[in-house]
């Protein structure tokens, strides 16, 4: 168990992710029934209000607290409990992370920000809806220092030796995270701040969506890194198995820093202002990933397939029938995973220079989003949030909140089955995203959209409704959890944190020496950024005035 | 660093399976022409509708077989009166913007175009079936946004 402080902590920041979830889930549910006309909302909300909402709450805040909360207490349980210095600045990074959050959904649900959670100029928001963001990024990093700070006094203290799987990984994650928020932090200080007051009077459109797009694809591998931990070294524990190497999973982690920045391009590749010379050099940059992707696949199988034979499993595919099915807290990754592979095929898909062409804002994206963020990273911070809170607060994991489990994760599969297949045909046929619906005047092309089987709005409805309850039961387990089920007293009912054990005796050190993976990635974004940002910069044109269309 | 046998196999694989993709992808770009909408030009957002030849939008011909349509797109709706082409010819679309980011999608083709303030997107396309095809805008752009369209006519000569 670790220092009670640093529960407190992790307690508080997993509190505020669901709190996010609860609002942002409702506001999923909303979306579905207004673009199926069962809804009429009242004249003081919008669609594109609600759709902002949702967008900024699930992706940006559930997320960034959830992380913290699990990074909080890996490193206290893997390097010892904080210092007060470590423990202070966490407090402080939260603190700074919620005033930032609470800033913006209050722009947003006021009606001064329905400019979507990627915020495109020139769509002009109230300035303190930047300064929101602006403060959520600096609080992240406050909370990230401090756990650098944490990992720095461990290091000095065990000289010479690789640091624990877990707070490598975590430190690996930080420093990806801070060098793709140094894009958002830019344009939002320099371009955004400034303009939004009136303080300048125009903004370099093209140079804020390009400086946006640096930070908002490595923010998806944000999302996905702590979920590949839970991978690497929640789930070989829970089948009780070591991890399946060390070097590997660390290889596969550097990889993540140096390939997921230098390729923002690849979401801008239908736009003007960047020759195709340096669209396609980012699509290749973009399929790096790829081997990270296959190394991290190779090791999963690997580790089921010893899992399953060392409890009996025979033959070629014998050991799949070995595997834990009943305990939710290896079903519920197992799934997520599962999901993951349509749609890192899909991410292929959209990243290809062509093919993007096809289904760049459709609706196929939204169907993608929701099986990339919304199933393999969300179901598997659900599938950690079975043990992490009742792990934090003490109490037990009653049998009922394990069936209520499998409850959750199951809806949560239908749902999202139905809902993003839905989305992702409606996409290829040429439905737009982000549209409170409409038929173009009854036009015959847009009504044919939604003519199918699969393709219509109850479906996406139907979806949509049975995420919204599995949401809600997954609230039930959070509240009973944390505050109302019965206090573990005796060992057996005391829950652990499954970290399972990581052979570092085949580690070469250099994969620890950081320097060598801030200077390649360095490297790597000068060679795919500078030339460019450069040329946009000198070859601007005049810049754009605000705009207010909502 | 120890790699497991089969994993060396499953990475040679998937290394090899990545540049022959990529290769097709990159060949068919740069010698076959098959890029996705973009260039280099810039405007000013503000002056848009004096500036060639976004001052007069519409379809005109180049040559024998070239057609240029020019459009402006704005919130909530495109100027670009009458969109007629021919059927089996080359039509250039020049697209800018007056306010915010658009986008220019037609329904059923491979033409969907980020408009950017200030910058001019092109796309160069060829109808191969005539008909009435949606134009429909798929970048956020405001409350009217689901209800920005136009329409453009392919007709056989």
């Amino acid at each position: 168990m670790i220092a009670l402080q640093d529960r407190k902590l992790a307690l508080w920041n997993i509190g505020v992710a669901y709190v996010a979830f609860l609002i942002g889930t409702l506001c999923g549910l909303l979306q579905v029934f207004i673009r199926n006309d069962a809804l009429q909302l009242p004249a003081w909300l919008d669609y594109y209000q609600i759709l902002t909402a949702h967008g900024v709450l699930l992706a940006l805040i559930f997320t960034t607290f959830f992380i913290f909360g699990f990074f909080i207490t890996g490193m206290s349980k893997s390097l010892g409990s904080f210092g007060p210095k470590v423990r202070l600045f966490s407090w402080i990074g939260f603190w700074v992370t919620l005033l930032g959050t609470v800033m913006a959904t209050v722009m947003i649900i006021s009606g001064q920000a329905s400019v979507m959670y990627t915020f495109y100029a020139p769509l002009q928001a109230s300035g303190f809806f930047y300064v929101g963001l602006a403060l959520v990024i600096i609080g992240t990093w406050i909370s990230s220092f401090a756990l650098v700070g944490h990992y720095h006094v461990w290091r000095k203290k065990h000289k010479g030796q690789l640091s624990p799987l877990f707070a490598f990984m975590t430190i690996t994650t930080i420093i990806m995270w801070i060098i793709a928020c140094l894009g958002v932090v830019a344009t939002v200080l320099f371009q955004y701040i400034p303009w939004a007051f009136g303080w300048t009077d125009t903004i370099d459109v093209e140079l804020s969506r390009s400086l946006f797009w640096y930070f908002g694809h490595p923010l998806v591998y944000f999302w996905l890194l702590p979920a590949y931990m839970a991978w690497y070294l929640i789930v070989p524990k829970l089948l009780g198995v070591k991890v399946f190497s060390d070097s590997l999973a660390r290889l596969s982690f550097v990889l993540f820093i140096l390939f997921s920045i230098p390729v923002g391009f690849h979401h801008q590749l239908t736009e003007p202002g960047i020759s195709n010379f340096w669209k396609f050099l980012q699509v290749v940059l973009t399929f790096m990933v790829i081997v990270p992707s296959l190394m991290t696949a190779f090791s999963m199988f690997a580790t089921f397939e010893i899992a399953g034979r060392k409890n009996g499993g025979k033959g070629l595919f014998g050991w799949f029938t070995k595997l834990p099915w009943k305990d939710i807290r290896f079903t519920s990754i197992f799934i997520a995973m599962a999901f993951f592979i349509p749609g890192g095929a899909g991410g292929i898909i959209n990243a290809s220079f062509q093919l993007n062409e096809v289904v760049h804002n459709t609706l196929w994206i939204v169907g993608h989003f929701h099986i990339t963020v919304g199933t393999p990273v969300a179901m598997t911070f659900m599938g950690i949030t079975f043990w992490l809170i009742p792990y934090l607060t003490g109490r037990k994991f009653t049998k009922s909140m394990k069936v209520l489990g499998l409850v959750q994760i199951i809806t949560w599969s239908i749902g999202m089955v139905l809902m993003s297949t839905a989305q992702h045909l409606l996409g290829l046929l040429g439905a737009p995203r982000r549209t409170a619906y409409s038929s173009y005047n009854d036009h015959p092309a847009a009504l044919e959209w939604f003519d199918g089987i699969l393709t219509n709005h109850v479906t996406m409805a139907v979806g949509g409704s049975i995420l919204f309850v599995s949401a809600m039961i997954l609230i039930y387990i959070v509240v009973m959890t944390m505050f109302l089920s019965p206090k573990a007293v005796e060992t057996k009912d005391m829950v652990d944190f499954p970290l399972a054990e990581s052979d570092m005796s085949n580690t070469p050190k250099w994969l620890e020496n950081w320097w060598i993976w801030i200077g390649l990635a360095a490297a790597l974004i000068a060679l795919a950024y500078a030339i460019p940002i450069t040329h946009m910069i000198q070859n601007a044109p005049p810049g754009s005035e605000g705009f207010k269309t909502w | 660093m120890h790699l497991h046998k089969y994993e060396k196999i499953w990475l040679t694989l998937g290394i090899a399976s990545l540049i022959v993709f990529l290769s097709v992808v990159g060949v068919s770009a740069f010698s076959q022409n098959h890029t996705p909408a973009g260039g280099m030009e810039t405007i000013d957002p503000k002056k848009v509708n004096e500036t060639a030849p976004f001052d007069n939008p519409g379809v005109t011909q180049l040559d024998d077989d070239t057609y240029q349509a020019t459009i402006v797109a704005m919130a909530f709706g495109y100027n670009a009166p009458e969109l007629r082409v021919p059927v089996g010819k080359e039509v250039i679309f020049k697209v800018t913007s007056t306010d915010v980011v658009h986008s220019f999608t037609i329904d059923n083709t491979k033409v969907n175009m980020m408009v950017v303030p200030g910058r001019i997107t092109t796309k160069s396309y060829t109808f191969e079936k005539p008909g009435t095809y949606l134009i429909l805008c798929n970048e956020y752009c405001g409350t009217g946004h689901h209800m920005m369209y136009t329409e453009i006519e392919v007709y056989e000569e």
